[in-house]
């Protein structure tokens, strides 16, 4: 019997200082993987968001707890946003035996279970179809959950991008397909593969709502992701929103990122969400010791995870099929 | 489970009961694809069950594979039991990647996190001049790709059996039909009963040549046991039920008695399921074998769809007899002791 997954939900509203911490959490953890692959200590590649940490962390503020993500393999921010532990992110990316897939997936493939995280998915788009069977599971059980499907602006000329809003459309699924749109595609400017301005027209052409949003704004992707859940929730179905955002770093290490200006990637670093995040705050009344020690705390916390991680074993090679089926024959 | 009483069913209609019981047995189960539902399926396989069961448990889906597929992958992935009919096994390849990369994949690279209870029924074959798009024998694939259960039943009792053990199954399956079995009538129990995958069956005792097979080709090969023993050739006929998981077992077992090894199947030869079956024998029982394996397969060329044309692409019983006439005939050595 597989038992329906289900994540438990009632939670506080996050406080302004809350979302903060999530967004330099995530930050921080991308950074401190940047410098653990350029000491070799990550294995194959690495894709990261930094810069884009509002979209997910919108979405996280913009959903309920239980909602589901289906991430892609630029990834860690959304497992993060949903809860995933810094021991459990950094012992997947260090292939640990304490890492969140016990070391089988890897930075790409960041899933948990009890937390409402899909594994990241490392083929372009093949997230978009999966959301719809978790919306379609949820809605045959009448179950009052929402999946959000995070997707980068390369997916949307993939067949799956397209099968899979169709679906949606004529299934009412409550589901949020949610577009970050970095204006490049890996390594392709955006203007060089699709004639049309706004990526969230192409949720017309199925029939249902396509919204942009600033998504270097945390406020305003949750604004207008809450909206696109509560309407998935009450039985109105998918909506497309394309959250306009940009990555900091290079596709992957060693990107020599020749498709952008240096003075391309500086003007939007004067937009960036953490920045954002810490001006609202002060403009709050908050002090800037509470935010410093939120800072020193989540920097803390990433520091001990990373230690634990690198002092963690690896798995055993003797449970090397662990999660396939048991008529699996691997012996060699 | 199984109710013990059996009456004749046609394959379809076995294959129909099967989806239907498990359809009343478990709320988590629900069916996919073209034309399931007010149409019945393009072979009729799902007539009536719509009217049953209703539109939130039959789901008539676009003609969309790689969607309703990756759907029924997430379905799967948070609890449900989706069954998918693609049309075509053909049409795998539009859905090769939430097949293969996805379905295949997901519990391994979560750590086992996730399970993918997911059935894939499906059909195939050569037969009704459907050509080289609708033909395809493409059970290798499944086999090559670690993931799927791979089920390829011959019987209308098997059709049955078999798909409700994919459907129990905690882990992806593909039940692969035949286009041409579907009429064919046989023994069904009643009531709920799964066959249990990896344990062939013996349609065929014989003491000079073991055939191993699967699908409607079973059928060539036990006409061609027929032609052989009216020869004096006795040919052991070994129904392999499943794919994966293989039973070598019993195809060892028979070889040990016999010495003598064809595989038979429509799928083409190169890199074929005849090709592993053959690697393997040799490998566990060379001492045994008193002539080399041989393969009677689908010719490596695409499905042709003249009548003519087809007949010879497909292999034939006389292919079957002829080969095993070579192979008890090249003996040249007794078995060793």
């Amino acid at each position: 019997m597989v038992a329906a997954m289900n994540v438990p939900v009632a939670e506080a509203k996050p406080s302004r200082l809350d979302t903060y911490a999530s967004l330099i959490g995530i930050r921080g953890f991308e950074e401190r993987a940047q410098d653990l692959f350029s000491r070799s200590l990550i294995r194959g590649s690495i894709h990261l968001g930094i810069g884009q940490e509002a979209v997910a962390v919108g979405a996280r503020l913009g959903s309920r707890p239980g909602d589901l993500v289906v991430p892609t393999y630029r990834g860690h921010a959304y497992a993060l946003a949903w809860g995933m532990s810094f021991d459990a992110a950094f012992g997947e990316l260090l292939g640990r035996v304490t890492g969140c897939c016990r070391g089988r997936g890897g930075s790409k493939h960041f899933a948990d279970r009890e937390k409402g995280v899909l594994p990241g998915n490392a083929i372009v788009a093949a997230g978009l179809p999966i959301g719809c069977g978790t919306a379609l599971a949820d809605r045959l059980d009448k179950r009052d959950r929402v999946t959000i499907v995070p997707f980068g602006d390369g997916a949307t000329n993939q067949a799956a991008f397209h099968e899979a809003l169709n679906l949606a459309a004529v299934w009412s699924l409550p589901v949020v397909f949610l577009c970050e749109n970095n204006l490049y595609g890996e390594m392709t400017p955006l203007a060089n593969i699709v004639r049309i301005e706004r990526l969230s027209d192409r949720a017309a052409a199925y029939g249902f709502p396509g919204v942009q949003v600033d998504g270097m704004d945390v406020d305003a992707v949750a604004a207008v992701v809450g909206e696109a859940t509560d309407r998935a929730r009450s039985g109105g179905g998918p909506t497309l929103v394309e959250a306009l955002t940009y990555r900091f770093c290079g596709h992957m290490p060693g990107d020599t990122e020749p498709y952008r200006t240096r003075e391309e990637v500086d003007r939007w670093r004067e937009r960036d969400p953490i920045t954002g995040q810490r001006e609202r705050m002060l403009g709050d009344g908050l002090a800037e010791a509470d935010i410093r020690g939120c800072d020193d705390s989540v920097a803390a916390a990433l520091a001990a995870a990373e230690s634990a991680a690198l002092a963690a074993p690896p798995p055993e090679v003797s449970d090397i099929a662990l999660g396939t089926a048991e008529w699996m024959e691997w012996e060699r | 489970m199984n109710d013990g009483a059996a009456r004749t069913l046609t394959y379809r209609e076995a294959v129909r009961e099967a989806l239907w019981l498990e359809l009343e047995n478990d709320p988590d189960v629900f069916l996919m694809g073209e034309d399931i539902g007010q149409y019945g399926g393009v072979f009729k396989v799902t007539a009536g069950l719509l009217d049953r069961f209703g539109p939130d448990r039959i789901l008539d889906t676009p003609i969309s594979e790689a969607g309703f597929v990756g759907a029924a992958v997430g379905a799967a992935m948070v609890g449900k039991r989706p069954v998918v009919e693609l049309m075509f096994m053909d049409f795998a390849f539009v859905a090769a990647d939430q097949l293969l990369n996805q379905a295949a994949k997901m519990e391994f690279l979560s750590g086992g996190q996730f399970r993918v209870p997911l059935t894939i029924r499906t059909q195939q074959g050569v037969g009704s001049g459907t050509a080289a798009q609708h033909s395809q024998s493409l059970e290798a694939l499944f086999m090559h790709i670690p993931g799927f259960s791979v089920a390829v039943p011959s019987t209308p009792a098997d059709a049955k059996g078999l798909l409700a053990s994919a459907i129990r199954s905690d882990h992806p399956a593909i039940v692969i039909e035949h286009k041409a079995l579907y009429g064919i009538k046989g023994e069904v129990a009643e009531g709920l009963y799964r066959t249990p995958f990896g344990q062939a069956a013996i349609r065929r005792p014989g003491s000079d040549v073991t055939i191993a097979s699967y699908s409607r080709t079973v059928h060539v090969a036990l006409a061609a046991a027929d032609v052989l023993a009216s020869e004096g050739i006795e040919a052991e006929v070994i129904d392999l039920r499943t794919l994966v998981p293989l039973d070598y077992d019993t195809i060892l077992d028979s070889v040990g008695r016999t010495g003598r090894l064809v595989v038979a199947h429509e799928g083409h030869r190169n890199v074929g399921p005849g090709a592993e079956i053959a690697a393997r024998v040799a490998e566990l029982a060379w001492r045994e074998l008193r002539a080399p394996i041989r393969r009677v397969c689908g010719l490596d060329i695409p499905v042709p769809y003249a009548a003519p044309l087809e007949a010879a692409w497909l292999p034939s019983a006389e292919d079957i007899a002829s080969v095993v006439r070579e192979t008890v005939g090249s003996a040249a050595s007794p078995k060793p002791a």
